[in-house]
C-alpha cells in the first residue's frame, strides 16, 4: 500500500463522510464537560461534551470542522468511548497516543487490540504535522473527560 | 519572458519524498537562497564579525560599514530618498508593529515629545482593509481597543477586490492611519495604491503599507507609490530568515516615538528621562542580526541583477498559467480573478479550494508528489471567512520557479480531486 492509500483507507473515509456523534447533545442531569479545541495551524475546531453515568461513558457528541483525519478520528473516538467504563477509556486514550507516537511502524498488540477501527490511522504517524489533526478530537476528550470527572465528585 | 535561474539556489537540488523531484511552490510563506546570499552570510561569520554601532575596533568599523552599506543598498531598492529612511526589524510582523507601537506610544505620552499626528484617542479612526494578513490587522485592532480609537475596515468583493467606491465612506475626517497590504498573500491582487494614498492624505491621514508579498515580485518605488511606511520581510526576498525592514519618511520616522527600548537609541539617558537619537537608531535597540543584514544586501543585488521588470515578468506568466489552470479546472474553485481580464493585477500566487475536500488533505496529496505549499488560512482568517471557507490550498513563485514546476503542480491538484472524490463520492 502506498503511503496516500495507508493514510485514506476507506474506514477513515468513511468517517470522515459520516461521522459518527456529531450534533451537541446535552446530557441532562448528568455530571458532563465540553471542551473546544482549535488546530492553530489550520483553524480546524472541535467542540466536544462528555457526559458520565456513574463509571461509564454515557455519551460523547462532538461539532466541528476539518480535514477527513480530524473528523474521522473524532468519529471512531466517539464509537470507542460510549459506553465503556471512563478507566478503560483511558487505556483507549493512551492507545491511541501510542499509535500517533510510533512513526508508521505499528504497536503492540496489548494497544492495538483496544483501538478497533482507529488502528486505521496508524499512518497518520508519519506525518507529525498531521499528528494534530488525527489529534484535535482527543484533545478536547481528555479535557472534557476531566471537566465531567470534576463535575461528578 | 522567462528566467533561468534554478541552478543559483542549492536547496533546489535535493528531492522530497521518496526520491521524487522537488517542487517548491511556497514562495509566499518564505523564499529559497540563492548562493550568493549563503555564502555572503558566511563570509560575514568568517572574516568581519563584530557588533556594530559600539566598540572602535578594526573589526567594528568593517561590520558597521557592512550594515550602513545594506541600509543604503535596500534604500536604494526601494526608491528611498536617503539611507535613514530604512529602520532593520526583526521581520515585516515587527515593521508594521513598530509603527502602531509608536503610535500607542505617542497616544501614551511616553517615548519623547508626543506629535499630534500619531495620538489616537476617542473620536479618531483606524482603517484597515478586509483582506490583510494578521501581522497588519491585529497591531491596529489592538492599537484602537487600547487607545479608545475606531476600528474601520474597506471590504473586499467576492474576488478578493477592494471596494473603492467605499473609500470617501471608510477614510473619514476622523481617519489618522489607513493601513493596507501592497500585495494579498491569498488572492495576490496588487492594489491599487493611489487612490487610496489620494483619499488618505484629503483627509490627513497617514499611510502605512505590507509590502511583504510586493518588493520581493515588482517593482517597487516607495516615493512614486507616494505612501508613508512600507514594511517589508527579507526572508520573503532570497534573504534570510530574521530581519526586515521598515522604510519611512524621514521626518515622520524621527518624530514617532519607540515603543521599544534599549542600549544604542539614545543621546542621554540619567535615572529621570531618556533623550533619542533620531531615526533610523532610535528604533534599533540592542544588538543588531547584521549577518541578516549584509546578507540579505547579497539578495537585494542578486534581484536588482536580475531586475525586477524581469521578475515581475517572469512572474506574471506563471501567475497566468498557474491560475487559468485552476480556473479551468472542474470542481476547483480559484479564489480571487484569473488575471488582468478582471480589472486586477495579480502576481504569482494562486489560493484554491477543492470542492468537498479539506486543504489539509490536499496538500498531503501534492506532498506525496513533492510539491510544497501552502495549506491552511495563510494568517488570513477574516478573508477566508468572507469567502465561506475555513482555509484553502495555495502556491505561490518565485524567480527559481518553472512552467514544469507549475505543470506538476496543476496535474497533482488533479489528481488529488480525482483521489478524494472516488474515495468520498462527492
Ligand atoms: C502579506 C504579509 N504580511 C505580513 C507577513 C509576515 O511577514 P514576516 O514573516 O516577515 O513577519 C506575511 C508573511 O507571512 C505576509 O504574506
Amino acid at each position: 500500500m502506498s503511503d496516500l492509500d495507508q493514510m485514506y483507507q476507506q474506514v477513515i473515509m468513511d468517517h470522515a463522510r459520516e461521522a459518527h456523534g456529531r450534533g451537541l447533545q446535552d446530557a441532562a442531569g448528568l455530571p458532563q464537560g465540553e471542551s473546544h479545541q482549535v488546530n492553530t495551524t489550520c483553524g480546524d475546531e472541535v467542540t466536544m461534551r462528555v457526559a458520565l453515568d456513574g463509571t461509564l461513558v454515557a455519551s460523547v457528541s462532538w461539532e466541528g470542522q476539518g480535514c477527513s483525519i480530524s473528523q474521522a478520528s473524532t468519529s471512531v473516538l466517539h464509537d470507542l468511548m460510549v459506553g465503556v467504563n471512563v478507566e478503560d477509556s483511558d487505556k483507549i486514550a493512551e492507545a491511541f497516543r501510542a499509535l500517533m507516537g510510533a512513526q508508521g511502524k505499528g504497536i503492540d498488540d496489548a494497544h492495538a487490540d483496544l483501538l478497533g477501527d482507529a488502528n486505521a490511522f496508524g499512518g497518520v504517524g508519519k506525518y507529525p504535522a498531521r499528528i494534530k489533526c488525527a489529534l484535535l478530537g482527543w484533545m478536547a476528550w481528555k479535557d472534557a473527560l476531566a471537566q465531567a470527572r470534576e463535575e461528578e465528585r | 519572458m522567462t528566467l533561468d535561474v534554478r541552478h543559483d539556489f542549492p536547496l533546489l537540488e535535493r528531492t522530497a519524498r521518496a526520491g521524487k523531484p522537488l517542487v517548491y511552490l511556497d514562495s509566499a510563506a518564505t523564499s529559497q537562497k540563492p548562493r550568493a546570499v549563503l555564502e555572503a552570510e558566511q563570509a560575514f561569520y568568517a572574516r568581519h564579525n563584530a557588533a556594530v554601532s559600539r566598540g572602535a575596533h578594526v573589526l567594528a568599523e568593517e561590520a558597521t560599514a557592512a550594515f550602513e552599506e545594506a541600509r543604503a543598498t535596500f534604500a536604494r531598492f526601494i526608491g528611498a530618498s536617503s539611507a535613514r529612511e530604512v529602520v532593520w526589524t526583526q521581520n515585516a510582523t515587527a515593521a508594521l508593529n513598530l509603527v502602531a507601537g509608536g503610535m500607542a506610544s505617542a497616544s501614551a505620552g511616553v517615548g519623547g515629545p508626543a506629535d499630534p499626528r500619531f495620538v489616537l484617542g476617542p473620536g479618531d479612526r483606524i482603517v484597515v482593509t478586509e483582506t490583510e494578513h494578521h501581522a497588519n490587522l491585529i497591531p491596529w485592532q489592538q492599537l484602537a481597543q487600547r487607545t479608545g480609537a475606531e476600528f474601520a475596515w474597506i471590504p473586499v468583493d467576492d474576488l478578493g477586490r477592494m471596494d473603492t467606491h467605499a473609500l470617501d465612506e471608510v477614510i473619514n475626517a476622523q481617519t489618522k492611519v489607513v493601513a493596507f497590504t501592497h500585495v494579498s498573500n491569498v488572492t495576490g491582487i496588487v492594489t491599487d495604491v493611489a487612490p487610496l494614498v489620494q483619499r488618505a492624505r484629503a483627509v490627513g491621514a497617514l499611510t502605512v503599507v505590507d509590502g511583504c508579498q510586493s518588493v520581493p515580485h515588482l517593482p517597487v518605488n516607495v516615493q512614486e507609490l507616494g505612501v508613508d511606511f512600507l514594511a517589508s520581510s527579507g526572508h520573503k526576498m532570497l534573504g534570510p530568515t530574521g530581519i526586515g525592514a521598515l522604510w519611512g519618511r524621514a521626518e515622520l520616522l524621527d518624530a514617532l516615538p519607540p515603543s521599544v527600548f534599549g542600549g544604542s537609541t539614545i543621546t542621554k539617558v540619567t535615572m529621570e528621562k531618556t533623550e533619542w537619537l533620531p531615526a533610523p537608531q532610535r528604533f534599533e535597540a540592542g544588538s543588531q542580526p547584521v549577518a541578516q543584514v549584509v546578507a540579505l544586501a547579497a539578495a537585494v543585488e542578486y534581484l536588482q541583477n536580475l531586475g525586477m521588470e524581469a521578475v515581475a515578468a517572469h512572474e506574471a506568466d506563471l501567475a497566468l498559467q498557474m491560475r487559468s489552470g485552476l480556473a479551468e479546472m472542474d470542481k476547483v474553485r480559484l479564489i480571487g480573478p484569473v488575471g488582468n481580464s478582471e480589472g486586477s493585477d495579480v502576481v504569482a500566487i494562486a489560493a484554491f479550494a477543492v470542492e468537498g475536500v479539506h486543504s489539509h488533505d490536499v496538500g498531503q496529496v501534492l506532498d506525496d508528489d513533492g510539491i510544497c505549499v501552502r495549506v491552511g488560512h495563510h494568517c488570513n482568517q477574516p478573508l477566508h471567512a468572507k469567502f465561506g471557507l475555513p482555509g484553502s490550498t495555495r502556491a505561490s513563485a518565485h524567480v527559481y520557479t518553472t512552467h514544469e514546476d507549475v505543470e506538476a503542480f496543476l496535474n497533482s491538484v488533479e489528481r488529488a480531486r480525482d483521489f478524494f472524490h472516488a474515495r468520498s463520492a462527492v
